[in-house]
């Protein structure tokens, strides 16, 4: 049987998603962020909920991610992308709304909103793409940056004494009575991005259940603000991001819902 | 114990040529192009068409979806 | 059905947004606007019109849950006062540049920095100016009694959703804090959702039946954000041509005019009756809208008085725009108080008679 027999419609065992645009995307060749939308836009299909999703993206290199997943989307200032999903999910209940955030936005300039939409228990899911980095300016220091690590505004490395610790805010959040599931995943090999799939959708499915907010963390890589090939960077995070950032759910619950108190 | 075979067409113009797939591919399928596409990446295509089993591992690791899979079972 | 009250400006604020048919109100604890959330929670409007009132954990938050809220096409909007409205700033530009409605009132206190919580009128520059980046003009309503209080956040949403642009209700600690008579707006229900995907195409409601949309400020192509830019500064124009507003108290014969707005035009008009007791013949020009400004009005006048004196409750701001609009033709004179202080009466006639009249 040759390769030109075996190309038919009925043998097709993998493909884009439909919810993914043609747009070609503007990452980096090998990025991380690309693998994460694929997977959001198939559980979104899969789902059949593309006509009720509301996506928020904020500054980052993730901000045109509007130009990928074909469902409604608001663009938003850096870091204030769970104060948005939170006033979307409130206005319109039966929309599935989610953020889509990186680390210098979620663990840096929007701490606050992100704690606070997860304190709350917004019935919202936030994509939290770790790659220890500001991607979009160029590689500067983010608070996930890894102790010792170089970049653009640590170039001897980065030094806890002056810049303190890489910012573990998975666990932080996972701590708090709104979030209900909060899990750190990866898409570095076929096995986990098959488990940060089910990740993805479990998230949905709690926020469409109203069991609270959920919270997907992927350590990523960013391979040209690390400085490295993909492939090299994949074998680097393993190495060095899974140490400190370990790979798992960090909760997997429901919040607890409000009782009036007796008269 | 069925045997597969596999297929994998590149969209070549959307492939960076980031390798992600060539390094995922179990049976070592997949290699760049020494061709370049309009973007000036070398594509990613089929070099050794026998050996692929139809896993979609590279279309899985692929960040720009231009990985399609192909299989059958002989 | 209509029905009257008393009530403080803040009050009459919340009461006029739940009867307006207001989908959302997002603040955060501010003096001297804090009311306004605190009617809001006791009214619970969400057990009555299905209104959502939420307290966020800061102003910024807060102004950001209103982008949302107007992206999704929904009638929201937020409070705060001087210092909130300036950490607001950011995503009002955001909120203007993705064209997007909303009110937003700021119950102004004296500043600079944490300054005082003594009414001010100190945030005139960062109303109509812009405030935050960019070149971009709110509508901005200035009332001075708490009857505009309630009357403006009606058409502060009539006008936002008109022009796709966000109103600003500017008020002051006076105006916020003072108790007065109210006839409140007979209560109109929410829009429902199919009422609003179709006044609102553009709106994040859910892609169903139509291709997606996208709410963005962003724009990577000078020439493309440029035309936007360009789109921008056109519908300005024609809010500038439509929607000028503004009160004429006796103007028609006056010598000298004050132009002055929210409260202390109310004191402004007090001085115009001790100036006619005394045979000076003073108007009063309260500009109701700050942006557009009543630029021409003010230009029919110039023609005919003899001077101008403007009373503001800061270092003067709005008589910049005034001295714009008279061009040279006829003194323009200022006289204000800061720090929270209200002027007299008394003191604006007696500047008056020293900076004019002479």
């Amino acid at each position: 049987m040759t390769t030109k027999d075996i190309i038919k419609p009925e043998n097709l065992v993998y493909g884009k998603t439909k919810l993914l645009t043609d747009n070609v995307m503007h990452y980096c060749p090998g990025c991380s962020h690309g693998v994460i939308h694929k997977l959001i836009a198939e559980v979104i299909e899969e789902m059949g909920i593309q006509d009720r999703t509301v996506g928020v993206a904020p500054v980052g290199c993730a901000v045109f991610a509007y130009n990928y997943i074909d469902v409604d989307w608001q663009e938003a200032a850096h870091g204030r992308a769970p104060a948005l999903a939170t006033a979307l999910k409130r206005l319109n209940p039966e929309n599935v709304v989610f953020t889509y955030q990186g680390d210098g936005d979620l663990a840096a300039i929007g701490t606050a909103e992100t704690i606070h939409a997860c304190n709350r228990g917004e019935n919202i899911v936030i994509f939290f793409v770790n790659n220890a980095i500001y991607g979009m300016t160029g590689g500067q220091m983010a608070p996930t940056t890894l102790e010792g690590m170089k970049t653009a505004t640590c170039p001897y490395g980065r030094n806890t004494d002056i810049y303190g610790f890489p910012l573990k805010i998975s666990e932080l959040l996972a701590k708090l009575d709104g979030t209900c599931y909060v899990t750190r995943q990866s898409t570095h090999k076929t096995a986990n991005i098959v488990r940060a799939k089910k990740a993805i959708r479990k998230a949905f499915e709690n926020s469409m259940a109203g069991k609270g907010t959920s919270v997907v963390e992927f350590v990523s890589h960013c391979n040209t603000g690390w400085k490295m090939s993909p492939v090299q960077a994949n074998a680097w995070m393993e190495e060095h991001m899974f140490a400190k950032y370990p790979l798992g759910d960090l909760k997997d619950t429901e919040k607890k819902h409000y009782e009036e108190p007796a008269k | 114990m069925a045997k597969f075979k596999g297929a994998v067409v590149v969209d070549t113009e959307r492939c960076k040529g980031c390798g992600l797939c060539v390094a995922a591919c179990p049976s070592k399928v997949l290699g760049l192009a020494s061709q370049v596409n309009a973007k000036g990446y070398n594509y990613a295509e089929m070099v050794n068409e026998d050996a692929c089993i139809g896993c979609a591992s590279c279309g899985y690791v692929c960040p720009d979806a231009c990985l399609s899979v192909y299989k059958v079972t002989l | 059905m209509e029905e009257i009250k008393l009530m403080k400006g803040n009050e009459a604020i919340s009461h006029a947004a739940v009867r307006c048919g207001c989908d959302g109100y997002f603040g955060y604890p501010i003096t001297p606007q804090s009311e306004v959330m605190e009617t809001l929670q006791e009214l619970k409007p969400w057990e009555t019109t299905g209104m959502v009132v939420l307290q966020a954990e800061s102003e910024v938050s807060a102004i950001n849950m209103v982008y949302a809220g107007a992206g999704a096409g929904k009638m929201v909007m937020t409070s705060s006062s001087s210092p909130g409205i300036s950490l607001k700033q950011e995503g009002i530009s955001y909120i203007a540049a993705a064209e997007l409605p909303c009110v937003i009132l700021n119950v102004m206190r004296g500043g600079p920095g944490l300054g005082t919580i003594q009414p001010s009128q100190a945030d005139y520059f960062q109303s109509v100016k812009g405030g935050g980046h960019g070149d971009y003009r709110l509508i901005v309503l200035a009332p001075s009694s708490v009857q505009e209080m309630a009357d403006f956040v009606g058409l502060g949403f009539e006008l936002a959703f008109k022009y796709r642009n966000p109103c600003l209700i500017l008020s002051d600690g006076v105006i916020g804090q003072m108790m007065e008579k109210v006839v409140l707006p007979p209560f109109k229900p929410r829009r429902t959702q199919e009422e609003v995907v179709a006044q609102c195409p553009w709106a994040t409601t859910g892609k169903k039946g139509r291709a997606r949309n996208i709410i963005t400020s962003l724009e990577m192509a000078p020439e493309i954000m440029e035309q936007r830019n360009l789109h921008l500064l056109e519908k300005y124009r024609t809010i500038e041509e439509n929607e000028v507003r503004f009160e004429d108290y006796h103007c028609e014969d006056a010598d000298y005019v004050c132009v002055s707005f929210g409260s202390s035009a109310r004191v402004c008009k007090s001085a115009a009756e001790l100036a006619r007791h005394e045979g000076i013949n003073l108007g009063v020009l309260r500009p109701i809208t700050l942006f557009p400004f009543p630029t021409k009005k003010i230009q029919e006048l110039a023609a005919r008085v003899k001077g101008f004196l403007t009373v503001e409750m800061s270092a003067g701001q709005m008589v910049e725009d005034v001295r714009l609009a008279v061009n040279g033709q006829k003194p323009v004179e200022f006289f204000g108080r800061q720090g929270g202080m209200v002027p007299t009466a008394e003191e604006v006639l007696d500047a008056l008679k020293k900076q004019l009249i002479k």
